[in-house]
């Protein structure tokens, strides 16, 4: 084990699992040369070559367009979108062709697309959205949010193995801000979720950068025991484990970084309401972005996208239901 | 006349008379498609390349085993046929039964014999020339002496995805062979209002090797796609071949084409792909009216088939999404022309 940056732990994933597996190739704007937008592929050129870290023009179908006919011809193929904003450009080759193909087709698409996402630096509109919500509802596609550099490079090596086609969202606001324990050489990340911290009286339910929100928020909450589900994988919805940790605790938040309607926080009570009514001791309570473009403005920015403030708050209330 | 010499090195009486036989298999399956769809069994609606089979066959019949299609077209069923397809299960696709192609996950021309070779398509245009594009740039990453074959329409040239792949298959000179079908009609808009310039032209804007062909005379076709095989093994990059014809019929089986003048379509009824090499056939001494009487023969058989195959089950309706096992491989598709038959190679 080694300390790594969520930024390091995602570059490592990759890196030993194109050492590992030659098919495996990266491909995006600026990632060659460059090392990519936030450097995720630095010094991979020199390591692997143009050919398997190849710069491609501005052309987001295209990218995502060719990786699908690339993983036909058996490759294993990486995307990076340079901000996951640009992906609704690529949106059609993913939704409609990778996502469908083994379905209609019987042909698979191992391929990964990689989205840098979320807001909370002043990237402004289209520099900051939390897509997921978009891939969640397309069938076919695989779709997971890692919080911690463990997961990232777990996950990574997972999706990049799984023989779907995986969009993953790597959190741009935690590549370098969080750093942990990762462990060296080749393994897999179960697409499942994980109890990021146990307690008995509350779940907070989140993915990706909104775990670290929700951690520090009810870290020291009046001595209440709060319990902090990390999903890990939206896509699929690890249901088990949202019903237990709900049945154990009775009251439940949850809290997404993308825009309320529909958010993957929504489907998520929706599973609650379902099969764990009866063991609820209070409302489902959501916390979200609400339906807004994320503004450039710091103090805009902040009114609209969950804070560690307002999660403590709706603890609270929950908690005195 | 120097088209036709050129030709006739390439094709020897053996190949004439398949392309002959695939295009009136392309054409007797559609007419009898268009039969099961008017007594109600083929749900959906249906369409059919009437007018065009020269296109799908000539340009299939150039290509080695290896060579993927991604993707035939809505008019392009003789690709598929050329391919390798079985007719049985082709026909229990259409009408939505248990089959081996989609399960009845699909229907119309929306299938590929992926063990064939050939990727289905979907219905946005052009996307699949991008994942054809695709399929290119892997065979030059591994090496391998192959290209991919991507058919798409007049209309498919105004969308942001022919532009990309256009510009990606240009900057790489990457081994793909472009076919457009230019049957001069997007569902009901004219090319007139499609473009101002026409594709062969704006090729070159692409670093693209382009040539407009007569997309009615199926030795053409297969004549360009040879030769843009070749560049593309060759590494001399990829080959626009802009094919002029007509669609005969309306975009489907619910559409009567009324705005298509009749003397427009009387002009290329005048030049049927399929009539036209009949009669040079017989002008060569085929019998082809023994050559329509087998192959219909061969049709009613897998119509009558496939009519007596069950209809899916419901439950295998959710199945499928995912693939949970290892990827099954692209197969190769079966080997027509006489130029990359085993025999002739080794002769």
């Amino acid at each position: 084990m080694a300390a790594a940056t969520y930024l390091q732990a995602i570059s490592d994933g990759l890196r030993e699992q194109m050492r590992a597996d030659e098919r495996v190739f990266v491909m995006g704007e600026d990632v060659g040369a460059f090392g990519g937008a936030f450097k995720v592929t630095d010094g991979f050129v020199a390591e692997f070559g143009p050919e398997r870290v190849r710069d491609t023009p501005i052309a987001e179908a295209a990218i995502v367009g060719t990786a699908v006919g690339s993983a036909l011809a058996g490759l294993r193929p990486v995307c990076e979108m340079q901000f996951a904003d640009f992906v609704a450009c690529g949106f059609d080759q993913l939704v409609n062709v990778a996502g469908k193909m083994h379905y209609r087709l019987g042909l698979a698409v191992p391929i990964v697309v990689r989205l840098p996402s979320g807001g909370g630096f002043s990237g402004g509109p289209f520099h900051s959205q939390s897509p997921e919500a978009w891939f969640m509802h397309a069938p076919g596609l695989r779709v997971v949010a890692p919080s911690t550099p463990e997961d990232a490079k777990g996950l990574l090596i997972a999706a990049i193995r799984d023989p779907n086609p995986v969009v993953f969202l790597e959190h741009k606001h935690l590549y370098r801000r969080v750093k942990g324990e990762v462990p060296e050489g080749i393994y897999e990340t179960p697409m499942t979720a994980r109890i990021a911290r146990e307690g008995s009286d509350l779940t907070v339910i989140a993915y990706g950068a909104m775990v670290h929100a929700a951690l520090e928020a009810t870290e020291q909450l009046d001595g209440a025991s709060v319990e902090v589900l990390d999903l890990r994988s939206l896509a699929p919805l690890d249901a088990d484990a949202i019903l237990a940790s709900v049945t154990k605790t009775s009251k439940v938040l949850i809290v997404d970084e993308a825009n309320e309607t529909c958010a993957p926080g929504a489907q998520v009570a929706a599973l609650i309401a379902e099969h764990a009514f009866e063991q609820l001791d209070g409302p489902v309570r959501r916390l979200a972005t609400p339906d807004v473009p994320i503004p450039f403005s710091p103090p805009l920015e902040q009114a609209v996208i969950p804070s560690v403030e307002r999660i403590r708050d709706a603890c609270r209330d929950l908690l005195d239901h | 006349m120097a088209k036709e010499t050129a030709t006739s090195e390439l094709l020897t009486d053996e190949d004439r008379l398949g392309l002959l036989r695939f295009m009136v298999l392309m054409r007797a399956v559609e007419e009898r498609g268009l039969s099961l769809y008017k007594q109600g069994k083929i749900p959906g609606s249906f369409y059919a390349g009437r007018g065009q089979e020269a296109i799908s066959v000539g340009a299939a019949w150039a290509l080695a085993g290896a060579d993927p299609i991604c993707s035939p077209l809505i008019r392009d069923l003789g690709a598929h046929l050329v391919r390798g397809t079985d007719l049985v299960e082709l026909f229990r696709h259409y009408m939505g039964r248990e089959n081996a192609l989609s399960g009845g996950r699909e229907g119309n021309v929306h299938f590929g014999d992926r063990t064939h070779g050939v990727v289905g398509m979907v219905s946005m245009l052009p996307d699949m020339m991008v994942v054809a594009v695709g399929l290119a740039m892997a065979f030059r990453m591994q090496g391998a002496a192959r290209c991919a074959l991507t058919f798409f329409g007049d209309g498919a040239t105004s969308r942001g995805d022919w532009h990309e792949a256009m510009n990606w298959a240009g900057l790489d000179r990457l081994p793909v062979v472009l076919v457009l079908e230019n049957n001069q009609l997007a569902y009901s808009t004219p090319t007139a209002r499609q473009y101002a310039v026409d594709p062969v032209e704006r090729a070159a804007g692409y670093g693209i090797a382009a040539v407009t062909i007569d997309g009615n005379d199926v030795e053409a076709v297969f004549e360009a796609t040879h030769a843009a095989r070749e560049r593309a093994l060759a590494g001399d990059g990829p080959t626009l071949i802009e094919a002029m014809t007509m669609r005969m019929l309306g975009h489907g089986a619910h559409d009567d084409a009324r705005y298509v003048s009749p003397e427009l379509l009387a002009t290329w009824a005048a030049r049927d792909p399929v009539e036209c090499y009949a009669a040079a056939a017989e002008a060569r001494g085929v019998d082809v009216a023994a050559l329509r009487a087998e192959v219909e023969a061969d049709v009613e058989a897998a119509a009558t088939e496939a009519l007596a195959a069950p209809m899916p089950d419901p439950a295998t309706a959710t199945r499928g999404v995912f693939c949970d096992g290892e990827p099954e491989p692209l197969g190769e598709g079966l080997v027509r022309w006489s130029g990359l038959l085993p025999a002739k190679v080794a002769a």
